[in-house]
Parts: C-alpha cells; sequence; structure tokens
C-alpha cells in the first residue's frame, strides 16, 4: 500500500494543531470543538477542573486516543490519517511523563530510562549507559541507576518518570499533573527543569496542572477546559486572560485558582 | 555531516576543543580518547575551553560526549571554561554536573555473594517464623471473638466470598477430580484385570477418591486459585494503604479480612471434598462400564458395599484441615506483603508455595494419625 501523507495548511510557527476535536468515550462526549494551536517551543497548559477531561486530550496528543471528529496536526501532518509507519514516526517524537509516573516498577531506573533507547536506536551498550546516567544526572538523580522506583520517593520517580520521558531527545513533551502530589519546593524543582529543557533544548511542552504559580510562571499559552458546557472557553496568554479575558469563570480562576 | 573534534592550544597549558557539524546521537561522533590522552600526555594543560561556533545540530549525543570530557577533567583536576558551548548545551552540561541535594532512601547495597545471600535468606526465614505465629495467635483469637459474636466483619463480604471460593470453583474441580478419577480407575483395572478382579476398580476408586485424592486434589487447585488470590487482594489492600486504613479507623483486619476468608473455605472445602470424591466415583464408573465390561449397577453396589462413613469424614476433616492452612498461607501472605506492586506478584507466588507446603505436610502426619488411631 502506498503510505500516504496528509498536509494542511497551519501556522508555520504552529508545532501541534488542533481543529475542530471532539472527543468521546464511545457516545459520551466528553469535549467537543476544541481549536487551539500549540507552538513550537511553547510551553502550553491545559487548565480546567477534575473530570473536564484533560487527560482525555492529552491522550488524543499522544496518539492514544481516535478523535470522535475533527483533527490533530503535527507540522500539518494529521496523525490519524496518516500510514502506521509515519504514526511511529510522529509517535516517536513524543516524550510523555504519565500522571501516576508509570515507572515499570520491575525494573530499575536505569533500565526504565534504557529501554526506549535500546529499542528504538542503534546505540551500543556503552552509548546507552552514557546516555541514561546523562539523563538521569539532569533531573538530579545520578547514582540512583540501580534503585527501584518502589525505594524513591514520589517526588523522585516524578524526575525519574521525566528522565525516561526525555530518552529519545523528543520534539515533543508531554506532562500530566506533574506537580500533583508534590510539596511546593519539589514541585517547583519540576517546573525550573521543564523551564530549562524547553530553554535549552527548544523542546515543545505540553503540561496539564491545577498550579496557578506553575501556570503563570512557566506557561506561554493555555486552553481552559469547561465541564459544565463541555468545552473550551478561552485560549492564550494566561496573563492576558486573566486581566482581559471576557469570561468571568477565566478570570476568576486565573486570579484566585477557583474553577 | 558527522561531528568533528579538533584539538587546539591558544597557550600551552589551555586545551581548546573545537566542534563543528552535527552531533546527533544517531550520527557517528568523534570519541573523547584523544583528549583523554593529551591530557595524559601533556601535564601542564590547566583549563580546557571549547569552541562550539560551527555546531550545526546537536542533541544527547554531544552532551555524553561532553560529559566525559568534564569527567576527564575532573579527575585530572583540570578547570573547565564551558563558555565556547552552544548556549543550551552549556545550560543542560551546569545542570547535569548540578550537585543534586542530598536525598535519602532506604536500604540499598550492592548483590552480595551467595554465601551471604544463603545466610542472610536463613536469618528471615527463622524471623519470619515468630510473625508466622504471631499471625497464627492473631487468627486464633480473631476466631475466639467469632465466637463470642464480638468479630466485626460485613456478612455480605463472607458471601461474596463464599460464593467465590465454592460454586466458582466447581468448574476446575470437576475437571480435575473427573480426570483423577479417570486415571485412578484406568491404571488399577489394568492390574486387577490381569486377576479377573475388575470389580474391584469400585473399591479402589471409593476408597481413594474420599479418603485421599478428593481432599488432596481440591486442596491443591484451591492452594492455586484462592489461597493466590487471598495474597494478592490483601498484598493489593496493602499496598493501597487500604489495612492502615482499617486500622487507623479502629477496625481490626483480622476481624475484617482474614477471618471470612477463613471462614469461607472451612466452610466449602467439605463440600467441595464431598463433591470431587463423587466426581471420581463417576468418572471411575465411567471407565468401569465403559472398557471393563462391568454393568452400571454392579459398580454401584460394589461401590455402596465397599465405602463406609468413616472413609468420608476422614476425607472431608483432611480437606477442611487443608482448607484452613490454605487460607491461612494466602492471607498470611497477603498480610506480610510489602509495598510496592512487584511485592503482590512475591506474596502471591509464596502464598501458593506455602499452602502446597503446608499441605503435604499436613496429609502425612493426618495419614499417620488416622492409621495409629486405627480409623
Ligand atoms: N476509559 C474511560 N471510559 C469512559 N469514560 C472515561 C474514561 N476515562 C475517563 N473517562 C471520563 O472522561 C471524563 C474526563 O476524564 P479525564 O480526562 O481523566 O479528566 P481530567 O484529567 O480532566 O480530570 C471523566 O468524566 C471520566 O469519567
Ligand atoms: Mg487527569
Amino acid at each position: 500500500m502506498e503510505a500516504t501523507t496528509v498536509l494542511y495548511e497551519t501556522d508555520p510557527d504552529a508545532h501541534i494543531s488542533v481543529q475542530d476535536l471532539t472527543m468521546a468515550y464511545g457516545d459520551f462526549v466528553i469535549q467537543r470543538d476544541l481549536n487551539f494551536t500549540i507552538r513550537r517551543g511553547d510551553i502550553f497548559i491545559i487548565m480546567g477542573g477534575s473530570g473536564c477531561g484533560k487527560s482525555t486530550l492529552l491522550r488524543h496528543l499522544i496518539g492514544l486516543k481516535a478523535p470522535a471528529s475533527g483533527r490533530v496536526l503535527y507540522d500539518g501532518i494529521s496523525y490519524w490519517e496518516s500510514s502506521p509507519a509515519d504514526q511511529q514516526r510522529i509517535k516517536r517524537g513524543f516524550g510523555m511523563s504519565f500522571q501516576s509516573g508509570a515507572l515499570w516498577s520491575s525494573l530499575t531506573l536505569a533500565e526504565n530510562v534504557a529501554l526506549p533507547l535500546g529499542e528504538y536506536t542503534d546505540l551500543t551498550a556503552a552509548d546507552i549507559a552514557e546516555v541514561v546516567s546523562l539523563k538521569l544526572s539532569l533531573v538530579g538523580l545520578s547514582g540512583f541507576e540501580e534503585f527501584y522506583p518502589s525505594e524513591i520517593s514520589g517526588g523522585m520517580q516524578k524526575r525519574a518518570a521525566l528522565a525516561r520521558a526525555i530518552a529519545l531527545d523528543p520534539a515533543i513533551l508531554f506532562f500530566d499533573e506533574p506537580s500533583a502530589g508534590l510539596d511546593p519546593i519539589s514541585s517547583r524543582r519540576l517546573d525550573d527543569l521543564i523551564l530549562e529543557l524547553r530553554v535549552s533544548l527548544g523542546t515543545t511542552i505540553v503540561v496539564v496542572t491545577h498550579e496557578l504559580a506553575s501556570i503563570f510562571t512557566i506557561a506561554d499559552n493555555v486552553v481552559f477546559l469547561d465541564a459544565e458546557t463541555r468545552t473550551m472557553i478561552a485560549t492564550g496568554n494566561p496573563k492576558t486572560l486573566r486581566d482581559e479575558s471576557p469570561d468571568p469563570r477565566v478570570r476568576r480562576f486565573l486570579n484566585r485558582g477557583e474553577i | 555531516m558527522p561531528g568533528q573534534l579538533n584539538l587546539q592550544f591558544p597557550s600551552p597549558d589551555n586545551l581548546r576543543v573545537v566542534l563543528a557539524d552535527s552531533w546527533l546521537l544517531t550520527d557517528s561522533r568523534p570519541s573523547p580518547d584523544d583528549i583523554a590522552l593529551q591530557l595524559q600526555s601533556r601535564s601542564d594543560i590547566h583549563s580546557i575551553s571549547f569552541d562550539g561556533t560551527a555546531v550545526t545540530q546537536w542533541d544527547s549525543g554531544l552532551l555524553i560526549f561532553l560529559a566525559r570530557v568534564f569527567q576527564l577533567a575532573g579527575e585530572h583536576s583540570i578547570n573547565i571554561d564551558p563558555d565556547g558551548l552552544p548556549d543550551g548545551a552549556r545550560r543542560m552540561m551546569t545542570l547535569a554536573t548540578a550537585v543534586p541535594a542530598k536525598e535519602d532512601t532506604g536500604k540499598h547495597s550492592e548483590h552480595p555473594p551467595l554465601l551471604e545471600r544463603i545466610g542472610l535468606r536463613s536469618l528471615s526465614m527463622w524471623r519470619a517464623a515468630p510473625e508466622m505465629l504471631q499471625f497464627l495467635g492473631d487468627v486464633t483469637l480473631s476466631f475466639g471473638r467469632l465466637l463470642r459474636g464480638t468479630a466485626q466483619f460485613r456478612r455480605s463480604d463472607l458471601m461474596l466470598i463464599v460464593e467465590d471460593v465454592g460454586p466458582h470453583a466447581l468448574p476446575i474441580v470437576s475437571l480435575i477430580s473427573f480426570l483423577v478419577g479417570l486415571i485412578v480407575a484406568y491404571m488399577g483395572a489394568v492390574q486387577l484385570a490381569q486377576f479377573g478382579a475388575q470389580i474391584y476398580i469400585a473399591n479402589l476408586v471409593s476408597l481413594g477418591m474420599t479418603r485421599e485424592m478428593g481432599a488432596l486434589m481440591t486442596g491443591i487447585i484451591m492452594a492455586g486459585r484462592t489461597g493466590a488470590a487471598f495474597a494478592a487482594q490483601l498484598g493489593t489492600m496493602q499496598v493501597n494503604e487500604e489495612i492502615d486504613a482499617f486500622r487507623t479507623l479502629g477496625f481490626n483486619p483480622i476481624d475484617f479480612l482474614v477471618l471470612p476468608r477463613m471462614l469461607a473455605l472451612v466452610l466449602m472445602m467439605p463440600l467441595l471434598v464431598l463433591y470431587a470424591g463423587i466426581v471420581g466415583i463417576t468418572a471411575g464408573m465411567f471407565v468401569a462400564v465403559t472398557a471393563f465390561d462391568i454393568s452400571t449397577f454392579e459398580y454401584y453396589q460394589q461401590t455402596v458395599r465397599s465405602m463406609a462413613w468413616t472413609h468420608i469424614w476422614v476425607g472431608v476433616i483432611k480437606g477442611t484441615v487443608y482448607g484452613i492452612l490454605i487460607a491461612f498461607a494466602g492471607c498470611l501472605r497477603g498480610m506480610q506483603c510489602g509495598r510496592s506492586a512487584q511485592a503482590v506478584g512475591e506474596a502471591t507466588t509464596s502464598a501458593v508455595v506455602t499452602g502446597i507446603l503446608f499441605i503435604v505436610i499436613a496429609a502425612s502426619l493426618l495419614t499417620i494419625m488416622f492409621q495409629e488411631l486405627g480409623i
């Protein structure tokens, strides 16, 4: 079969474009008519109340779940209209840090980071070991190579998950509630790390979070999902939205953190 | 073009590392060995600087090269001046070499040698004995509370567990008992037929199935099926801190979780053993009738003649004891479970092994006991 790539016209800055996206589990619509773009090198935050579909949106953005309608474009290429080989290639550029960390519990930290490297690159074992120790040192975990996930604290697990997510030098990094369950200091450190990765590597970063502090310190742009109306109610720069959004819910949340 | 490496000496004590072109993980990259050689041979080098202006693209490939260079410099106590590196790479190296805040986690020594491992294992088994006795004590006390009517547990939980260990186990118990009955009958019949004594298949099967095999096979099935399930359920609750939640709210987890499980097996094992006996005897009849020319009626009569209530009681008592041991092993391993997903797997395995071990020991002891008592 001829591999076809469907290209759509998008903003030249756009890394990810979400167009008319409707998400549903079976007949149960979670969110409809989502339209926003994530620019290359941006830190983009997805906000909204519990259960409004933030994790579901992330699953759509990383190709784990197909849209009920609409599309998700990466550099203008529609993921779900691409051939399996192209989908695989697009996915290779993603790194994901799951809400629960999702480290493989039967593998050590080093093995967790090494597994994707072993599967997807032709690196020698020695090179892999060097990359693994580099990635762990980037997240402040050098010396913990031989530890199992159950032997380290929650904050360290989140950072180890980040080390695994950046193992393959992804072009886009996704985080689901990176600071959930962390103390303010650990969560600040994680924010700093995220900022640093963007500045140093130019990675596009998509984050689901409720933390107002994170939103104003790291976000370039945000999208605000609403559980009641089942659609997005705002997108743009968080400071501008806080001061100028016509929607009182958005202003209230960004001023006081209430949803 | 793959990455290029050039070493210069702008001054005798300064080594300048000039990098050019593409430094990607997937390309072939120059190795830092040249730098190691220079540092070894020239002891007058006091600092390393970089020139990365000609680097076109880079990723972790450049970073692992730099990590090696930084490490070499550290070994030779040489200063690193990272200013000439591409901006992002410089920042990443700063991050990678930052001394992390000291974080302490529990033990973790390297793999001890064999002899030490054997010693540690023996010690931990020795230490496990009091733990097992403690658990036995807790369970006994809990049964005491049950008899006095003060044990705290939900009757609906008991019903659910009973349903799971009893009726839901029937298919596998039927299958195995039928097979065992079939095998006992067939093996016996081939021998007995040499003397024209095929009719005694009935004695062999009915005695064997009711007194020994019914209880033993059901016990082993239940150890794999139910003992493992108990350990996995309680282990998962341990991991989720659910058992701590019971304790905190003043519930006794033994009463709440262990007691209904033990009760369920104590109630269901006798019935399952009786059922296994009936299925096994039916299988024997099937063999006798189809392969050895014995009529159903003859077989039935011979079975009734050979049976005695004591055989049935002995089988039921054995089965009940096995049931108690299986539930005990499963709950013990579940309650002892560690706090990780992996520990649940270990607890499950351990529950099955412990359960079968207990059954084997009990089977031997009970057989000797019944022999001595002349039952
Ligand atoms: N696998 C699933 N099947 C059906 N419904 C689901 C599934 N996962 C999540 N949901 C529902 O989708 C909604 C959004 O969930 P989620 O994306 O996890 O919310 P959030 O991450 O914003 O808290 C919730 O109402 C949830 O019940
Ligand atoms: Mg979520």
